[in-house]
């Protein structure tokens, strides 16, 4: 193992800058060293100007996300000794969204779709918080526990080649929330998601690619949630259809 | 300058803001409620809080118990008032969560399942596997969207309060992505910043916990209280700092020394409980403030393991078998292999103390409210008087909550009474504040900002860390003085204003070296040993003779903080001694003799 690493890092300043350009860090490599302590080293030692995001540094805030060689990737769950042979790697902000700057995307149009998904619970009849809890039994949290692991950290937008194309699309992330709410055994709301869900922007977009699955950091499988989705958006297109034949309202 | 109006400005939008913007949407639907943060809301330090959320449960336990495991755990401490009306609102606020969709873990016949945590007499910390604190904040985030009067600035950096007259009147901020100053004014502001363990340099916390809020309103004479009370969280892996969490030892963990043995039997928390049969109260469920201060003994003595990454100790869940972990504990398995190559179900976790919460904060009264009109305050950035001298863990979770909600009824109940202070006192304010921090951004002096910032993070540790001596805690405040002065003389590379995060770090170490210094002021004026509190040379005990008190740490510019006191509040729990393990039941049962044969 050498006792440096190149980093290269897409470098854009609105205003300054007509397009991102690659400037080279070297950074001392040691095996337990992430991508995000690499930038830390990079702001703290050699450049002060370099911008990206971070919080947590535990995988768990979402926020440091980045293209790693190409690939969507969490800074913090990155390690450089995975690049140590080749002796260099190359950074830039996420793709698919606009850049800020350095490494900052603009993830505005993602927080919109989380919105657009009516991610709460919704209750057909408010139970006061004095009569307890909504009895939920293991099984039945498993059913949506994995899709409520999303940390909303944006990489499988980067991932998605249909977000890509056009930024309407509800995406990965979203989809999975709405399938999260729909299979929690507390909430009534499924009906109210189902519009969303099969617009123009919802889970027929998909085209089950499934790199968004590949990148997620946390295991969530957003792409088997689209699919379940498409069940879902069918069997409702299905009723819908069988209430108009009964004279029945669309809901 | 743009300038922007609401009825209610909360500042933070991590568990305790997004908890108190929902209370003042469903207060009055009218109010529009301006959420402000620096990072997206569900990137909130909140995110990281592992173990659980306290909040009584089970018909065996009982409301007195909670309170009492507090008070006791808070060293006394804890004003008592404040103390009974939180543990009489835990609960339901923890029900609310449910209703709103948190996924709590369950048992087999669907009802909410709790947990083992430290300090505590009876298991009543709910917890959502090991990402109790994710999952809450995802729920609160989430539940928030509905409510279409909460306006987010996302990505609005607060530097400053708005204040004229005495009376708060808004906060003032930098849109990050642009640079421009934003002066958002309001008869009612909410401070929801969280606290400020990065002034330390191993610390389980995110970088954006930077004490903001504090300094804000530290900075306009609104006290710090009782800033000398730091929690080391007894289990961080070394080197990072990463939050082991003591749901690990809830569920049976046991920590070992470089002997394998267990170690917390010799520090008043035994007798040694069988592996796989935790004890409440016992060994491995101490309160943390005596089980961070058994390593630190422990190092003394020269029984701790060196680790590539420093000085550890054994955390060892090793018996509690694969699937076990991967039910209740799949988060800490994911960070062990992840960031030290260890997979607990084969291999102790080597773990150290590391700076994890500030007791204190900025003074309020039960209701929130500051000594300042106009300003609230709640969460880690605020001392409502519930923690004492150390925090039991899984309080704070069920804290964001119990006064989210009252922070958010209050500034409700203010923001349609309240008038703003004058407008154009507030926005001159605004405009004096801002060429400053121009000037800042353009500072071309000679002092690197990540020098400043180590040494403060150095000199904590050294001087106000876990047992606190009397020449390192002075020579911290020097030093702490020193970095001051050459904070005045910093040199800034970066003068743009789209996503400048070196000017916005530069802000945040003025925030931190302000805190630190109230930490340190405090720590040197108490001189007794309580809670987390300890200087085990000069003032080894409790004195509860001269400082059963709360300590307020005023700013006072380039000067020393001053430092004033506050009485605590008693109701029903008179100062005792506090007791864990084998000695807590001996009297635990002595008293019920006693009760039985007066």
């Amino acid at each position: 193992m050498s006792d440096s690493i190149a980093i290269y890092v897409a470098r854009y300043r609105p205003g300054q800058d007509e397009a991102p350009t690659e400037q080279r860090y070297d950074v001392p490599l040691s095996t337990d060293l992430s991508v995000l302590e690499a930038l830390n080293y990079i702001k703290d030692e050699l450049d002060p100007t370099l911008a990206y995001r971070w919080s947590c540094r535990m995988a768990i805030c979402g926020s440091c996300g980045v293209m790693i060689d190409g690939e969507p990737r969490l800074g913090c769950k990155t390690f450089l000794r995975e690049f140590a042979d080749r002796g260099e790697l190359h950074l830039r902000a996420l793709d698919n969204f606009p850049v800020e700057r350095d490494l900052i995307a603009d993830v505005e149009r993602f927080m919109d779709h989380l919105e657009t998904v009516k991610p709460w619970t919704v209750h057909n009849s408010e139970r006061p918080v004095s009569e307890g809890e909504y009895r939920q039994t293991p099984a039945e949290l498993e059913r949506y526990q994995q899709f409520s692991q999303c940390i909303n950290c944006g990489l499988c937008y980067a991932a998605c080649p249909q977000f890509g194309r056009d930024d309407s699309f509800l995406g990965p992330a979203a989809l999975t929330l709405a399938l999260r709410y729909n299979l929690d055994s507390r909430d009534d709301g499924s009906a109210g998601r189902m519009a969303a869900l099969n617009a123009d922007e919802g889970v027929w977009r998909c085209t089950f690619v499934g790199y968004c699955s590949e990148v997620c950091p946390k295991d969530v499988d957003p792409a088997q949630a689209v699919n379940r989705g498409k069940v879902a958006s069918t069997i409702n297109y299905g009723l819908n259809l069988l209430r108009l034949a009964r004279g029945e309202h669309d809901t | 300058m743009r300038q922007e109006r609401a009825d209610i400005v909360i500042i933070g939008g991590g568990g305790a803001g997004l908890r108190a913007a929902i209370a003042a949407a469903e207060a009055d639907p009218s109010l529009d409620i301006a959420l402000v943060s620096k990072v997206y809301p569900m990137r909130s330090h909140t995110v990281a809080a592992e173990g659980g959320c306290a909040g009584v449960v089970q018909d065996h336990d009982s409301l007195a118990h909670h309170f009492d495991d507090t008070v006791s755990g808070g060293d006394w401490l804890c004003d008592q008032d404040v103390v009974d009306y939180f543990v009489r609102h835990a609960t339901e606020e923890n029900l609310r969560l449910e209703h709103w969709g948190c996924p709590w873990s369950r048992r087999p016949d669907g009802r909410v399942n709790v947990r083992a945590f430290g300090g505590m007499k009876i298991e009543r910390t709910w917890f959502a596997a090991d990402k109790t604190g994710f999952h809450i904040l995802h729920t609160l985030f989430q539940t928030s969207l509905k409510f279409p009067s909460i306006r987010r600035y996302d990505e609005l950096f607060c530097t400053d309060l708005l204040v004229a007259d005495g009376q708060c009147g808004g906060v003032q901020g930098i849109h990050m992505a642009t640079g421009e100053t934003v002066a958002l004014l309001a008869p009612a502001v909410i401070i929801a910043t969280g606290g400020a363990a990065r002034v330390y340099r191993y610390n389980t916390n995110g970088g954006i916990v930077t004490g903001d809020g504090m300094a804000m309103a530290y900075r306009q004479g609104v006290p710090l209280r009782d800033m000398e009370f730091v929690q080391y969280h007894p289990t961080g892996l070394p080197g990072s700092g990463i939050l082991i969490t003591e749901a690990a030892r809830g569920e049976g963990g046991v920590l070992t020394n470089s002997e394998g043995y267990r170690y917390l039997q010799d520090y008043g928390l035994g007798p040694e409980t069988p592996l796989g049969a935790p004890q409440n109260k016992t060994m491995e469920l101490g309160p943390r403030d005596k089980v961070s201060q058994a390593f630190w003994h422990e190092s003394q003595a020269g029984r701790t393991l060196s680790s590539p990454r420093g000085e550890a100790v054994n955390l060892d869940l090793r018996h509690l078998g694969e699937a076990r972990i991967n039910e209740r504990l799949p988060f800490i398995r994911e960070l062990a292999r992840t960031y030290i190559d260890v997979d607990p179900v084969h291999e102790a976790i080597p773990v150290r103390p590391t700076a994890h919460y500030t007791m204190g904060g900025i003074q309020t009264d039960g209701r929130t409210a500051t000594v300042m009109p106009g300003l609230f305050a709640v969460g880690e950035c605020a001392s409502v008087g519930l923690h004492g001298a150390n925090r039991l863990g899984s309080n704070s979770l069920a804290e964001l909550s119990v006064f989210g909600r009252v922070a958010g009824e209050e500034a409700a109940a203010l923001a349609r009474s309240g008038s703003t202070p004058p407008e154009a006192a507030l926005l001159g304010e605004a405009r004096d504040n801002a060429a400053r921090w121009e000037a800042l951004r353009g500072a071309r002096g000679t002092e690197r900002l990540a020098d400043l910032r180590n040494a403060m993070a150095e000199a904590m540790e050294e001087g106000v860390g876990i047992q606190r001596m009397p020449g390192a805690m002075e020579k911290t405040a020097a030093t702490l003085r020193e970095l001051r002065e050459r904070y005045g003389h910093l040199r800034l590379e970066d003068d743009s204003l789209a996503f400048n995060t070196e000017w916005l770090s530069a802000i945040e170490l003025g925030f931190l070296l302000d805190v630190a210094q109230a930490m340190t002021a405090a720590a040197l004026a108490r001189r007794e040993s309580r809670g987390s509190h300890q200087r085990p040379e000069d003032y080894p005990t409790r004195d509860d003779a001269g400082y059963l008190k709360h300590s307020l740490a005023h700013y006072r510019r380039a000067d020393a903080p001053e430092v004033a006191w506050q009485d605590v509040n008693i109701t029903r729990s008179r100062p005792g001694e506090r007791l864990y393990g084998g000695a807590a039941r001996a009297k635990a049962d002595a008293d019920a003799k006693e009760e039985a044969e007066p």
